[in-house]
């Protein structure tokens, strides 16, 4: 079974190259999402997240816990990318201090994701593997950036459909803390600390999720 | 519903501000930190509010204006009360940024970056009104600030803390509010404040995260004695 996250799209053309090569290995429902989300950001762009994240959440029937577990996933991938990836490659500088930083953050939004299921009497996914494609400093703040613009894309799509009103409290926490790190690490590289202008959604919502389903291999 | 106040009396959506400015209980209190000092330290001060006897005023704050007001209910409580009073912090953070710009104390990629943060907090204010009309409510009045605008380092710990004050106030609301659409609204401003907040820690030179990996919530009566100081 192939793990890739784009089937047969070319590269050419793409709005965030960096995600096209993301491997998410995993059978759960939260996983699917994710490399769905992950498309979506790769094709159309992180304004794109938003509306796939929050379409997609819908149709599973939209319970918290469901929604707990796209977002541990996503955690799970963030908190490998900087703990695992992050130490593999030789960073320094700034780059190595918010990788510490930030790495430690998103462990601790794991926890707290795991702990929140668990409260709710659900169980927390798997987490998947991943396959990261990121050898030099550049190649991993330029992953870094993209990951944490989706990041907040894929929170803000998925909180409105949150029942609960301290789960909501709780992603809401946590997506600023995304938000604060993607607006760092954009900084560092030279790019807009607010991509999407003063709102970080879709300028439009285009029919990301017909678009994008084709793309994808269960 | 009910006939349209006057134009002559108080414009009726400005109920948290005009209540705010008549409550001066602990204004001497709160006018403290509009110095350089207290605004750095707005995190304790958060802090110490939020264990006093404020936490009671945060519950009732919307009553008296509405008591004392034909406002229909939905322009005190509500989805409607809370983008006004969104829209109140972005009017101010508008006009403070304005009131930067034009003060010149920034160039180059500072100035930019300043510029820009100012006029996403313009499309706020417009996002906002269009979403109360939207919802049938009367925008809030824009309110006078007044802000200290001393110097570069000044202005810029003072950006840095509206920014967090402001990111912290839309966290708190989340949960109060009741259209999925004025959601995804708040959350998408929500995450720009936090946005202009880091971008201004590392301007600065303070925290990224000041509360960790969690950001806290702020609720109404704190943010509004935290703003008070910058109403004129």
């Amino acid at each position: 079974m192939s793990n890739h996250t784009l089937t047969d799209a070319g590269q050419a053309g793409l709005a965030n190259p960096e995600l096209a090569n993301l491997e998410v290995s995993g059978l759960t429902r939260s996983s699917f999402i994710l490399r769905g989300a992950m498309a979506a950001g790769a094709v159309y762009g992180l304004g794109a997240v938003t509306p796939f994240v929050s379409q997609a959440l819908a149709e599973t029937g939209g319970g918290d816990v469901e929604i707990l577990n796209f977002a541990l996933t996503l955690e799970y991938l963030e908190s490998d990318f900087y703990n695992v990836k992050g130490k593999e490659i030789a960073l320094n500088g700034q780059a190595k201090s918010y990788a510490s930083m930030f790495g430690e953050q998103e462990a601790d939004h794991v926890k707290a994701i795991t702990k929140t299921i668990e409260s709710l009497g659900g169980k927390p996914v798997a987490k998947p593997s991943f396959v990261i494609p990121a050898n030099s400093q550049s190649a991993f703040l330029a992953l870094a950036s993209v990951l944490e613009n989706t990041g907040v894309s894929a929170y803000n799509g998925a909180a409105p459909s949150i029942q609960s009103k301290e789960v909501l409290a709780a992603a809401g926490s946590i997506v600023q803390i995304e938000a604060r790190h993607a607006a760092a690490i954009n900084l560092l590289i030279g790019k807009s600390p607010t991509p999407s202008q003063g709102f970080d959604v879709p300028l439009a919502k285009e029919q990301v999720l017909t678009k994008v389903k084709p793309l994808i291999k269960a | 519903m009910s006939s349209p106040t006057s134009e002559d009396s108080a414009p009726q959506p400005t109920g948290i501000v005009e209540h705010l400015v008549r409550d001066d209980v602990d204004r001497k209190r709160f006018l403290k930190m509009a110095g350089g000092a207290g605004a750095a330290s707005f995190g304790a001060f958060v802090l110490a509010a939020c264990g006093g006897s404020s936490t009671k005023t945060a519950s009732t704050a919307a009553a008296p204006a509405a008591a004392t007001s034909t406002t229909a209910a939905s322009a005190t409580t509500g989805d409607v009360a809370i983008l006004n009073y969104a829209l109140t912090l972005e009017y101010l953070e508008r006009e403070f940024y304005a009131k930067v710009v034009a003060s010149g104390l920034f160039n180059g990629k500072v100035a930019s970056l300043i510029k820009e943060f100012g006029s996403q907090e313009a499309t706020h204010v417009e996002a906002l009104k269009g979403a109360v009309s939207k919802m049938g409510g009367t925008p809030a009045a824009n309110p006078n600030g007044k802000f200290p605008i001393e110097s570069a380092t000044q202005v810029a710990a003072l950006a840095y803390t509206v920014e967090n004050l402001g990111a912290s106030a839309y966290l708190g609301q989340a949960g109060n509010i009741q259209s999925p659409e004025v959601l995804a609204t708040a959350l998408a401003i929500h995450s720009v404040e936090a946005r202009h907040a880091a971008t201004l820690g590392t301007l600065v030179k303070k925290s990224l995260t000041p509360d960790g990996a969690f950001a806290k919530p702020a609720d109404m009566s704190m943010v509004l004695a935290a703003i008070k100081p910058f109403l004129a």
